[in-house]
């Protein structure tokens, strides 16, 4: 019996539960009215989905359970039933591989009588079109047969237990009704845990994600030294072939986070000024009509997508620049088409809707009783958006610096394309630098194994680039919450 | 220069300061205030009473043209300080602000310290020469707004720190500090305590030997007990108008009657 069909049987259970508790509480009112007592405490409508609910959600914890159980029961059984002359983990997981493969050919031929060997079963298995690997052994098809009947087995049991106590649960809960049973309540309490559980998912997702690249890194640093990763000036990770040892290259992050800071603070120059000077037009000047124009075409500039920024700083932007500044120089070009510069003014054009619209929420945040004191005083416009309005403001133009600059820390595909790949160390800004969201990208691209430094590598910068990134954040969240405080 | 003969007057204001003569104002072309003619005299404090919605505010807010922050506001008719008029393309709207001051229903003293609150206009404005004068212009207005003995030692702190009788003594203050000649108040106690009004009806009294005030006030016992001139609003109209006194005791007309004995508004 398919997942699919149990669902549906429980869940046509709880629809049959739904009917018959309605209907019992509705029979319970009337002659609770009839008698003129006390009247019910839930609406029939409530009892009907406490019944439902208790016919499909303890069914359906119990058959994911058992099914999970079930499933690590089989691997298990594969896993302790693969030849003990196999050793070496790479090849035991081959070998659990092949065994699965095994079984699903067993599965879609449905022969009465299995196979004697494993050239038989893959001489049937291919005339119908189903490839399986040389290296499989005979031993493998008893496995992969008792491998099949357990899991069979447990999804059985699984699927059995659900319905038998989707069923055990309707009954209870519809035998439950009475006019005094606080039905609503116990609703209430379902969706209570409901809407819980869905924000505790975020947070869980997040501890996960950081979790597992806790452990990737760690396995990392078993390899590399810690403090030459993060105090390294060299970043020069040799793909070594497979097999060869020693020489591992070196790791060092610096170049990647001078060229990652370097590259968000040219962008920060160029967004953090228009982006703010946009938001004091669109708060102090622009009327209720142009604001209602400007404001969503600015913002339009924020949906677009990166990857198209980046095409065009790499198509367009980068040898444009590279030839105006051959032109000025009258000969050799000293903007390359990849740089800093460019990455950075790109990037700052994509930012400036951001920090336009994040200063805009804070300026506008302002009480108008601020600009109405410094106008009646006799200043200007200016006057008070530069006396009032942005001293007012800092903090969280600050804080909105600050979310602007974790965005351009962690921006990866303006860089990727616009930034260059070489990792070094400079001063000038029309060089090309890289940044650790390109190495990240380099060092994952490509068919390769989780278990070398070269690409567990990328764990570590992923990492630090979190940490980064989140102190920035949680500090400018810090800082606009303090200014919050101000004005109430 | 042709009163409007339904609206009933007592004896002239000797010195209009400022005169507003038909004055209309729409907002967003609805019409607030209509044909409101009235003479402010110098050195008087005149007060605008009427029900909420009645137009006083707005009238007040065209005196020194902090309607024209408000999208979709328009005033006809003509509104003179000196026999200037107000309006005129000529007019500098800034200047104009720093000649008739505001002070605002509820205190909005700056998120800066109560000395930089002050020097806020002094220095926009250059009135001082040095920091010695600002100092001075800064003590001379927190005295004459009853506050320096409260707040003496304590400049450097933020004026919103301050209790809500003494931010809206320190935005008087501030208001004064430009040295403007007419210093209008929109319910400047209504946001206050009993002890807090008292002391600042006071102080507009003490104020009227230097400035033209005008204020506006729900409060019919403020109006009789800081004015000399009180002029009656209803739905937008100028009603009756005339010696405060006279008002009170003995109202022409039926609405201010009305208004004044409870039964409207």
């Amino acid at each position: 019996m398919t997942a699919g069909w149990v669902i549906a049987i429980v869940l046509a259970i709880g629809a049959v539960a739904w009917f018959f508790a309605v209907n019992r509480a509705h029979l319970q009112l009337k002659s609770v009215r009839g008698a003129g007592g006390q009247p019910m405490h839930s609406l029939p409508g409530y009892h009907g989905w406490l019944a439902f609910l208790s016919a499909t959600l303890p069914a359906l914890f119990v058959y994911v359970a058992l099914s999970w159980g079930g499933l690590t029961l089989t691997e298990n059984h594969i896993a302790s039933g693969i030849a003990p002359t196999i050793t070496q983990p790479a090849e035991r997981g081959l070998a659990v591989g092949i065994v699965h493969q095994v079984m699903a050919a067993l599965d879609s031929l449905a022969l009465d009588v299995p196979p004697a060997t494993y050239a038989d079963l893959k001489l049937a298995a291919a005339a119908k079109n189903l490839l399986l690997p040389d290296t499989g052994t005979d031993d493998m098809l008893p496995l992969a047969l008792e491998a099949s009947k357990t899991a069979a087995t447990t999804r059985l049991l699984a699927a059995i237990a659900a319905i038998a106590l989707s069923a055990l649960g309707a009954v209870v809960a519809i035998a439950r009704i009475r006019p005094r049973l606080r039905a609503r309540n116990q609703v209430e309490a379902v969706i209570f845990t409901a809407l819980i559980g869905a924000s505790v998912v975020a947070v869980l997702t997040t501890v996960g994600i950081v979790l597992s690249m806790l452990g990737e890194t760690l396995r990392f640093f078993s390899s590399v030294d810690p403090f030459s990763f993060f105090f390294g000036t060299v970043w020069d990770p040799r793909f070594a072939a497979a097999g060869s040892s020693g020489d591992q290259g070196q790791f060092g992050l610096i170049p990647l986070l001078a060229g990652t800071l370097y590259i968000a603070f040219v962008a920060l120059l160029v967004a953090v000024p228009v982006g703010l000077m946009a938001a004091i037009y669109m708060g102090e000047y622009a009327s209720a009509r142009t604001r209602q124009t400007v404001k969503p075409l600015l913002e339009l500039l924020a949906g677009i997508p990166t990857i198209v920024y980046g095409i065009f700083a790499m198509v367009t932007l980068g040898p444009f620049l590279r030839d105006l500044s051959a032109a000025l120089a009258g000969g050799e070009p000293f903007i390359q088409a990849q740089s800093v510069f460019t990455a950075g003014l790109v990037m700052g054009i994509m930012l400036i809707p951001v920090v336009s619209s994040l200063s805009d929420d804070v300026i506008t945040a302002v009480p108008r009783a601020m600009r109405d004191g410094s106008l009646a005083l006799g200043a200007t416009r200016s006057e008070t958006v530069s006396r009032v309005i942005l001293p007012a403001a800092l903090p969280g133009i600050v804080g909105a610096i600050l979310l602007t600059a974790s965005r351009a820390i962690g921006e990866t595909m303006i860089v990727v394309l616009a930034a260059g790949v070489a990792a070094r160390l400079s001063l000038n800004p029309f060089e090309a630098m890289t940044t650790i969201t390109v190495k990240i990208v380099n060092q994952l691209t490509g068919d390769l194994e989780f278990n070398s430094p070269q690409t567990l590598v990328a764990f570590a910068l992923g990492l630090t680039l979190f940490a980064l990134t989140l102190g920035m954040n949680v500090y400018a969240l810090y800082v606009v919450r303090k200014y919050r405080e101000q004005y109430e | 220069m042709s009163l409007d003969t339904t609206v009933e007057t007592a004896e002239p204001v000797l010195h209009p300061k400022m005169q507003g003569d038909k004055v209309s104002v729409f907002y967003s072309g609805k019409q607030a205030l209509f044909d409101v003619s009235l003479r402010i005299g110098a050195n008087q404090v005149t007060s605008l009473i009427g029900p909420s919605g009645c137009g006083k505010s707005t009238f007040l807010r065209s005196l020194n043209r902090m309607n024209d922050t408000i999208d979709g506001c328009r005033v006809a008719g003509k509104i003179t300080l000196d026999d200037e008029d107000i309006y005129d393309p000529d007019i500098d709207v800034v200047e104009l602000r720093a000649r008739v001051g505001m002070v605002f229903q509820k205190p909005n003293p700056f998120p800066k310290s109560i000395y930089e609150n002050v020097a806020y206009g002094p220095r926009i404005h250059g009135i001082a020469r040095g920091r010695a004068e600002l100092d001075e212009i800064v003590h001379s207005s927190l005295r004459r707004a009853g506050l320096w003995n409260e707040v003496k030692d304590r400049l450097a702190e933020p004026g919103t720190g301050l209790s809500g009788g003494q931010q809206q003594r320190l935005c008087i203050a501030r208001a004064i500090a430009t040295r403007p000649e007419v210093l209008l108040m929109d319910e400047p106690c209504s946001a206050l305590d009993p002890i807090a009004t008292a002391v600042i009806e006071e102080l507009i009294d003490e104020l009227r030997e230097n400035f033209t005030i005008v204020i506006v006030t729900h409060s019919m016992q403020q109006a009789a007990r800081v004015s000399q001139k009180t002029a009656f609003f209803h739905l937008g109209k100028l009603i009756e108008e005339g010696r405060t006194e006279d008002i009170f005791t003995n109202p022409r007309n039926k609405q201010t009657q009305d208004y004044i004995t409870g039964r409207i508004g």
